[in-house]
């Protein structure tokens, strides 16, 4: 196997799994438990006194 | 100034000066020398104001009534940044209406500067790195000091970024003009001119990395991961699709450093992904402040915009092959770029569907307040053309829709749609609060802005879709006999209308720009335009008093 097929072999294979589970990780973030006061806070974050100026 | 200072600026200036002339003597074509004698220029202006008490830059401050530094927030940059939006807004949509009207009547054409393929690119540049480009950058330095609640870090490398970028908007410009291109699409820049980009980018991410990691907020708000997505993809297509070797190092002609089909690849890798990443993203994150900000509410969900964060950078990076559909592209990449951008539909709809939704519970702002307007129809558009993409990707639409002119009306309606109408709609949110005035001189002028643009849009996007499916049918048709009916020349000449009908579309669209160019002056003039109020609940002082035709009755002792 050449360096080029030993290297796609992977990313097709393993390497698709692990970003695969690091986009999950990523997305389901946010819904862990306890996350929701801070989903919140983050939310309002923009409105916390006056911005402007 | 001090005097050191000065003069350390007017030596500076006098080398740049010195260097651009020996550049330009020994250039080895018209377009390297060319752009040699306007970094000259650059630097007869540095050396000017260096030498003498006269500041062009002060000067120029004082003509558009910048107020002094008071602000909490370092916001000269953008004040600068929001004029250039403007200015390269105008430029960018007269280059396209005057090519839309080329095509109609091919007299247009002035051999051999101002010919379609001179003025092609530099339109697509105008609009999509000199407007977009300009409301980018101002809008990210606005919002990433108000959401990390700190000054701009790196004041002075802010201010290199503007005016560095400027210097890669003319350059690249006027190389179009010279032909100075590597006819990549998006990417016509040569070389040195890309060098200089990178330069700038580079000082960019270091101005907006640096500020956020001096934040006072815990939090980073999910409209700095869009910039910042954003900066850094735009520079890595950026370096990874210019790789290229000049001819010589005194002369604009270069080859890139990949061949066929890889070459192309890496070309839509990059062209579509300046789509997603500086399109879509940098303005998405444009849309996540100031939709909230405009509506007074918050984000609808602040889970989904993460969702609708993370499937956008997943997805996007691997949805460029469906421009390369029937072609020497191995099918497995054509079917993998159609597939993932397909998938991007979800994404798409749900960052739509967020921006939308932090408007429940006050739709009525839709009828009272023009700029939520406008923003609510740059998200319809971002919605329909987002829609749109993956539906021309399908390898079977792509082969009726492939090379003809629906492809630029899709453009069309996410670029003028979605792009121009969210950072028109920021603008007019900027600058009262950047020029300290109460409103805008004229919200009723928003307003006809407003519908100018959108029945421009209908007219351009329309007149596309009939124009495109039209042509497709026409290039595919068999006679009887098994020869094409048609020849190109006829399909030409029956697009006609649609591309009359198209420049009409440009030109309402533009008077639009034209007509928010005039309210933005007369706003930083400091006037207010006495007009009734968009929207006022009904009021009859005539009718405001108690029943007095019947006497009331006189009450018991």
């Amino acid at each position: 196997m050449t360096f080029y097929e030993q290297l796609r072999h992977f990313a097709d294979s393993y390497f698709l799994v692990f970003m695969f589970l690091v986009f999950l990780t990523f997305c389901l973030w946010p819904f862990r438990p306890g996350g929701k006061k801070h989903v919140e806070d983050a939310r309002n974050s923009i409105f916390k006194e006056d911005h402007d100026g | 100034m001090h005097a050191e200072a000065a003069l350390g600026r007017s030596l500076a200036g006098f080398g740049l000066i010195v260097l651009a002339l020996v550049v330009a003597a020994f250039a080895k074509d018209a377009g390297f020398a060319a752009h040699a004698v306007i970094v000259g220029i650059v630097g007869l202006a540095i050396a000017i104001s260096g030498a003498t008490s006269f500041d062009p830059v002060g000067a120029a401050r004082k003509a558009l009534r910048m107020p002094e530094l008071s602000s909490r927030y370092d916001d000269d940059p953008i004040r600068w940044g929001v004029i250039a939006t403007m200015f390269w807004g105008i430029a960018g949509l007269a280059a396209g209406l005057f090519i839309a009207l080329q095509l109609a009547f091919p007299v247009l054409n002035l051999e051999p500067y101002f010919n379609f393929g001179r003025l092609r690119p530099l339109h697509t540049s105008a609009v999509i790195f000199a407007f977009g480009g300009n409301a980018l950058i101002a809008t990210s330095f606005y919002v990433v000091q108000r959401t990390c609640r700190a000054r701009l870090a790196l004041p002075g490398v802010a201010r290199f970024v503007f005016w560095g970028y400027q210097l890669f908007i003319v350059l690249a410009a006027t190389g179009y003009l010279l032909g100075v291109t590597q006819s990549r699409e998006y990417a016509e820049p040569e070389w040195y001119v890309d060098l200089w980009l990178t330069i700038v980018w580079v000082a960019y991410a270091a101005v907006f990395v640096g500020t956020i990691l001096k934040r006072n907020e815990p939090h980073i708000y999910v409209a700095n991961w869009f910039y910042l997505a954003f900066i850094i993809t735009i520079a890595m297509l950026h370096i990874v699709n210019n790789l290229a070797v000049p001819v010589s190092l005194l002369g604009a002609k270069s080859y890139s450093a990949f061949a066929g089909v890889q070459d192309a690849l890496t070309q839509w890798w990059y062209g579509h992904n300046a789509v997603g990443f500086f399109l879509t993203a940098g303005f998405l994150a444009m849309m996540y402040y100031f939709v909230p900000k405009q509506a007074e509410r918050p984000v609808y969900s602040y889970r989904l915009s993460i969702i609708h964060f993370w499937s956008l950078i997943f997805l996007y990076i691997w949805a460029g092959p469906h421009h390369l559909h029937y072609t020497a592209l191995p099918d497995w990449a054509q079917t993998l770029g159609m597939v993932f951008s397909i998938m991007l539909w979800m994404p798409s709809w749900g960052g739509m569907i967020n921006g939308l939704m932090s408007l429940n519970g006050a739709w009525d702002k839709i009828r009272t307040d023009p700029i939520i307007r406008m923003m609510v129809m740059a998200l319809a558009f971002y919605g329909m053309s987002t829609f749109e993409g993956p539906m021309l990707s399908i390898k079977a639409v792509n082969s009726l829709s492939h090379y003809t002119d629906w492809t630029i009306g899709h453009v069309h309606s996410g670029a003028l749609g979605w792009n121009g109408l969210i950072t028109f709609a920021c603008v007019y949110y900027l600058v009262p609060r950047l020029w300290k005035r109460e409103r805008m001189y004229s919200l009723r002028l928003i307003n006809t802005h407003f519908w100018l643009a959108t029945i421009g849009i209908v007219f351009y996007a329309a007149s596309m879709w009939v124009a495109g499916v039209m042509q497709g049918l026409m290039w595919r048709e068999y006679g009887p006999d098994g020869f094409l009916v048609w020849s190109f020349a006829d399909t030409v000449d029956a697009m006609f209308p649609m591309y009359v009908a198209r420049a009409v579309g440009g030109l309402l669209y533009m008077s639009g720009a034209v007509v928010m160019t005039y309210n933005v002056w007369m706003t930083l003039a400091g006037k207010l335009r006495d007009e009734k109020p968009m929207s006022d609940a009904a009021y009859d002082p005539e009718a405001d008093r108690p029943i007095t035709t019947t006497p009331s009755t006189v009450p018991a002792e």
